[in-house]
């Protein structure tokens, strides 16, 4: 029978490749102002199918992925991302990620990851007390997630951050356990590859700049991939997560 | 009845709000300052009830939401009216 439909194609095996694009939904907050760009990245960079999802909403549906954008959620009040946790949708986000559902937290996503226990640690006040806004170098710590698998160990990217409370802190015990179970994905570095401490932005422990959870399916990094998607904006090395994430997801559909 | 709430950063917790305040104290002749740490402080007006299940309400409150205890303690008082 031939295959006429687009989405569907024969891969060299004799199983069918499902190629039809993901379901991404983009959590949108009180605050949240990254949510386009993320949408935007997803949508007309990468041609997938995007869903903005309102906080007050349960999540209902299936998705292949959820992302928390970067903001300032509730004007990060009391602490960045604490009220965010409790918005009606996160419930559902939380249960998404217990049950091994893919869910990426971008800068303040980060912050929600972290107060709502999904991640480990928490973002406090930078270290210098100022915003910063500039692309830096990141080192790619660990490859076998579904949101780095398509880069290289050590391999260097150059994303953007802009935040003033994006100091990562985890106490001796939680860093050692980060460390062994290797969920350290992305290290500040300068360009030479070195996690030093000039290269350090913000004052992280350990120029840490995202991390995921044990099972790796939750991930959280203060840059900003999707501002770095496209050549003429300086960097696509942003498209590296995505292009992993995608990869992943249609490697779990076969 | 009327509950004050205070949020302070854990003892090893970097405070460079703190810092900064401590160095602009020594800058205007204050140099006894030996720290400052900076914290919050919340005031919660309760409805009636017992001091025992306002003290449990509050507790919670600062588990839940008040404070994040992976970088923050927390203490209250419960003044009767």
């Amino acid at each position: 029978m031939p295959d006429s439909s687009p989405s569907l194609r024969r891969s060299t095996g004799s199983e069918l490749l499902d190629l039809r694009p993901l379901r991404w939904g983009v959590v949108v907050f009180p605050g949240s102002c990254d949510d386009h760009d993320v949408y935007y990245c997803l949508k007309k960079v990468l041609k997938q199918k995007v869903d903005f999802l309102w906080h007050k909403d349960e999540l209902k549906g299936e998705w292949d992925c959820i992302v928390l954008p970067g903001g300032f959620s509730y004007g990060d009040y009391l602490r960045t991302g604490a009220m965010a946790r409790f918005s009606p949708i996160m419930e559902g986000v939380v249960s998404f990620a217990r049950a091994g559902g893919l869910v990426l937290g971008i800068c303040n996503g980060f912050q929600i990851l972290c107060e709502a226990g999904l991640l480990p640690g928490a973002l406090m006040r930078n270290s210098r007390l100022q915003f910063v806004c500039r692309p830096v170098f990141l080192r790619l710590e660990e490859t076998d997630t579904p949101f780095t698998a398509r880069a290289a160990k050590g391999e260097i990217l150059r994303i953007p951050i802009k935040h003033g409370d994006g100091s990562y802190y985890a106490d001796e015990e939680t860093l050692a356990r980060l460390k062994q179970n290797r969920q350290i994905l992305l290290r500040y570095v300068d360009g030479k590859g070195a996690a030093s401490a000039e290269a350090n932005p913000n004052g992280s422990v350990e120029n840490i700049a995202g991390v995921c959870n044990e099972a790796r399916n939750v991930f959280g990094l203060m840059p900003h991939p999707e501002q770095a998607a496209e050549k003429i904006v300086g960097s696509d090395d942003g498209l590296k997560i995505f292009s992993s994430i995608i990869a992943a997801c249609q490697e779990r559909r076969r | 009845m009327r509950v004050k709430v205070y949020v302070t950063l854990k003892r090893g917790v970097l405070d460079p709000q703190g810092k900064a305040v401590e160095r602009s104290l020594h800058s205007l002749g204050y140099t006894a300052v030996e720290e400052v740490r900076m914290g919050k402080y919340l005031e919660l007006k309760l409805g009636p009830m017992t001091q025992e299940a306002a003290a449990q309400q509050v507790r919670e409150m600062c588990e839940k939401l008040l404070a994040n205890p992976v970088i923050e303690d927390f203490r209250f008082e419960i003044q009767e009216p």
